[in-house]
């Protein structure tokens, strides 16, 4: 593999402090060279001419479902890594709500030699809190911490049972993975389709409450505080669930938080008309919400953005509102639908990529810390976007399987050109100029 | 609006004084009433107007839709509905092809797109849909060529229901603006309040619900542009001060399992409209239920059977607001 330059972009890199125009070398799939000198040390290279370009290190996504086992219509590991790396991503973790669930071993190694064969760039598997994922016995936290798992969650199911959510918060903390949250009080949520408020009472859906969500985070954070352990909450989607993780990482809890980019930019008003690419779990909720969670990106209440990405067949959306599955296919809009809070103003281009880069390096803990900076040495994950481009979104065009997004044929604002994994190019605009010189 | 048949339709085979504005009319499919203007509700009350005479002919057929397949396609049980369409679409000399949920393929497995499909494979004109499901006729529209009727979807609407409910408070009351209309019962499960309230409140009348608040849907008090603003009274008495109309809700006898009541007998106690309840409304208001009743549970025997009750005229005239429908709808590409 020839050395490659990328010149002349804007590079940002929130693991360094550093935001300035400079030239990166990647040679035999590292990190060789960073810095504003005109010719790089050797010859013999290609060259990328990243000028207009912001050049980062490669995004990681936390929370992903690749549905490789068992769903392979919605998804496989080869066309969710495909969507990833076209989205800009370099690493995602993914859900173990695969049929089997990836609850012990034998499948978390499935998912890995499967990523190793076919995936275009690195795959995390996330291993289950509880067998089956039942809730009702711990899966063996310490067999899958050994397989690789980055952390455990129960995805879509909340472990309902209290005692057995403190007792799996408590065995976690030995192995130092994070408990992964799905925050949902199934009493309050029963039958519900979207948020419940006025659109719910005028489309005739049974809505979802946000205290559904902040009930359940509420009873976690107390079990997180009692335990000591590790818990990461996941797509949290409500003003009152900011509120109650302020309150805990201000008493020292060992708290840390996502939100996903279509929490962040659309509202309930979506699901008008019954589209059930609107349909996602939790549901799209109140610009109330969304400007509370723009405010915890900020102020660091919310650590990370992960996408959930969640792809379904045609047939999973093309029913009754009510039959429909939850979920949004999200890898490759996440991008430009999260560029759209910076054009606006409402949060800057550093913190952007901090909260894709950084900040989720950060949670995966110290064996991951090559991952999310582009520091001499370090793996090339590189994503490199435009943050202007504008393009209209087609899911003709998605490498994902899941068409379901309710962003079909909308414009957004900041396109991903190029990703590249360990010094390869895995994905690239057809814009983009690549030269080999000297 | 007694005085508008129509001199534009031969088919009608009536003389006509002042001709139908059948042009204020856009819709192609009938799916809630959120989408109706004051006009448009104005011209469909004007045609039943039409139509209630056709159906005083000692021979209730026109020839209107000679040719034109109409089909019922029905996942929940009906009869007052299903029928109702069926008269309407016979007297308008229609073909009428009947499918309920025990004859379609639903129980095998097909899902409501393909049986959809299928109907316009078999060239339906126009589909008259009922479903569990809200929203489902909203799938329908999208993938047939035929025009829908909502014949009742979930939770959200059933607008054939709350025309004829106009329709009839119109030929009592001459029209609705400033009317207090207050709707009794479960409103968060009813598709027929919904429809109502949008109805109601396009025509110029006052809204007000009474029923227990396990039993109101979210937001219906707070000023917003989603859906109209209501007033929300959950005591009877209250509720009933001054009323023109008061409309009874049927009570879904397993809203108790569900938690919602404590008990049908504290409902009757708290809900029932009876005789002395009714006082408290104005001498000349009107009782309204849309069927089927549970005489004894949300209304008295006696007020149910009551002068005040316009209970079957309700029904009479649904037959001639669906035929205006279905003869609006026909002409849409007019």
């Amino acid at each position: 593999m020839k050395p490659l330059l990328i010149r002349g972009g804007r590079i940002i890199d929130p693991s360094q402090n550093m935001d300035e125009i400079a030239n990166l070398l990647i040679t035999e799939g590292k990190i060789s060279h960073l810095g504003r000198e005109k010719t790089p040390p050797q010859s013999g290279y290609d060259v990328l001419e990243a000028q207009g370009l912001i050049v980062c290190p490669g995004f990681i996504d936390l929370h992903c479902h690749l549905r490789d086992p068992g769903y392979e219509e919605k998804e496989t590991i080869a066309s969710g890594t495909q969507a990833a790396a076209r989205g800009g991503f370099t690493t995602v973790c993914c859900m173990p709500n695969t049929s089997p669930p990836l609850d012990n071993q034998p499948t978390v190694d499935y998912v890995k030699s499967k990523a190793e064969a076919e995936g275009v760039i690195l795959v995390l598997p996330i291993g289950c809190i509880t067998k089956g994922r039942r809730g009702e016995e711990l899966a063996e936290m310490g067999e899958l911490a050994s397989s690789g798992v980055i952390g455990l969650s129960d995805d879509s199911s909340p472990v309902v049972n209290s005692r057995l959510m403190r007792q799996a918060l408590d065995y976690s903390r030995a192995f130092g993975l994070p408990i992964i949250d799905h925050c949902e009080d199934m009493a309050l949520t029963e039958g519900g389709q979207m948020n419940e408020g006025i659109i719910s009472t005028k489309l005739g859906l049974q809505g979802i409450p946000a205290a559904a969500e902040e009930a359940a985070l509420a009873r976690d954070l107390a079990l997180a505080e009692l335990t000591g352990a590790k818990l990461h909450i996941a797509h949290v989607s409500t003003e009152g669930s900011i509120g109650l993780i302020r309150c805990a990482k201000e008493k020292g809890i060992r708290v840390s938080a996502e939100v996903t980019p279509h929490h962040l930019t659309l509202t309930e008003e979506r699901a008008i008309g019954y589209d059930t690419n609107a349909k996602v779990n939790p549901p799209l909720r109140t610009i109330k919400d969304i400007e509370a969670l723009i405010g915890g990106l900020n102020d660091n209440v919310i650590d990370i953005i992960a996408t959930d990405h969640a792809p379904h067949t045609e047939a999973d959306k093309l029913c009754e509102f009510a039959l429909a599955e939850f979920g949004i296919s999200g890898f490759e809009t996440a991008l430009g639908s999260l560029m759209s809070l910076v054009h606006d103003g409402k949060l800057n281009l550093y913190t952007l990529i901090a909260k894709l880069t950084y900040e989720p390096a950060k949670i995966l803990g110290d064996k991951y810390q090559k991952l999310g900076t582009i520091a001499l040495g370090s793996p090339a994950d590189v994503t490199i976007f435009d943050p202007d481009k504008e393009w209209v979104v087609d899911t003709k065009d998605f490498a994902s399987k899941g068409k379901n997004t309710p962003l079909n044929g909308s414009v957004l604002k900041g396109k991903v050109m190029a990703t590249i994994f360990r010094g390869k190019l895995v994905c690239q605009d057809n814009s983009l100029k690549i030269e080999t010189l000297g | 609006m007694m005085t508008t048949p129509s001199k534009d339709d031969p088919t009608l085979l009536v003389k006509t004084e002042k001709p139908l504005a059948t042009s204020v009319w856009s819709h192609r499919h009938i799916l809630g009433l959120e989408d109706f203007t004051l006009k448009e509700i104005e011209l469909v009350l004007d045609t039943a107007d039409t139509m209630k005479e056709v159906l005083s002919r000692p021979i209730k057929r026109v020839p209107t839709l000679r040719g034109k397949t109409i089909v019922t396609l029905f996942y929940e049980p009906s009869t007052r509905t299903r029928v109702s369409f069926e008269l309407a679409a016979k007297n308008l000399s229609a073909d009428v092809v009947n499918l309920s949920a025990s004859s379609l393929s639903a129980t095998k497995g097909e899902s409501l797109v393909d049986t959809l499909d299928t109907l316009e494979s078999l060239g339906a004109d126009i589909v008259v849909m009922r479903h569990p499901h809200s929203g489902a006729p909203y799938i329908a529209a999208k993938y047939l060529k035929a025009s829908i009727i909502n014949a009742g979807d979930g939770w959200h609407a059933h607008p054939t229901q709350a025309l004829l409910d106009l329709y009839t408070i119109c030929a009592h009351r001459g029209n609705l603006k400033g009317l207090k209309v207050v709707i009794i019962g479960d409103i968060k499960h009813s598709r027929v309040a919904r429809s109502n309230i949008w109805g109601l409140t396009t025509m110029g009348a006052e809204v007000t619900v009474c029923c227990p608040f396990t039993l109101l849907p979210i937001g219906l008090d707070k000023e917003q542009h989603h859906f109209p603003k209501v007033s929300i009274q959950p005591d009877i008495e209250l509720a009933l001060e001054g009323a023109d109309v008061v409309m009874v809700l049927r009570l879904q006898l397993e809203r108790q399992q569900g938690g919602l009541l404590p008990s049908l007998r504290e409902y009757v106690k708290l809900y029932q409209l009876t005789d002395s309840r009714l006082k408290k409304a104005k001498a000349e208001a009107l009782v309204m239920h849309p069927g089927p009743v549970n005489e004894g549970i949300e209304i008295s025997p006696d007020v149910a059977h009551g002068p005040k009750s316009v209970i079957a005229e309700q029904v009479t005239n649904g037959v001639a607001v669906r035929m205006a429908l279905l003869y609006l709808l026909s002409r849409g590409g007019e």
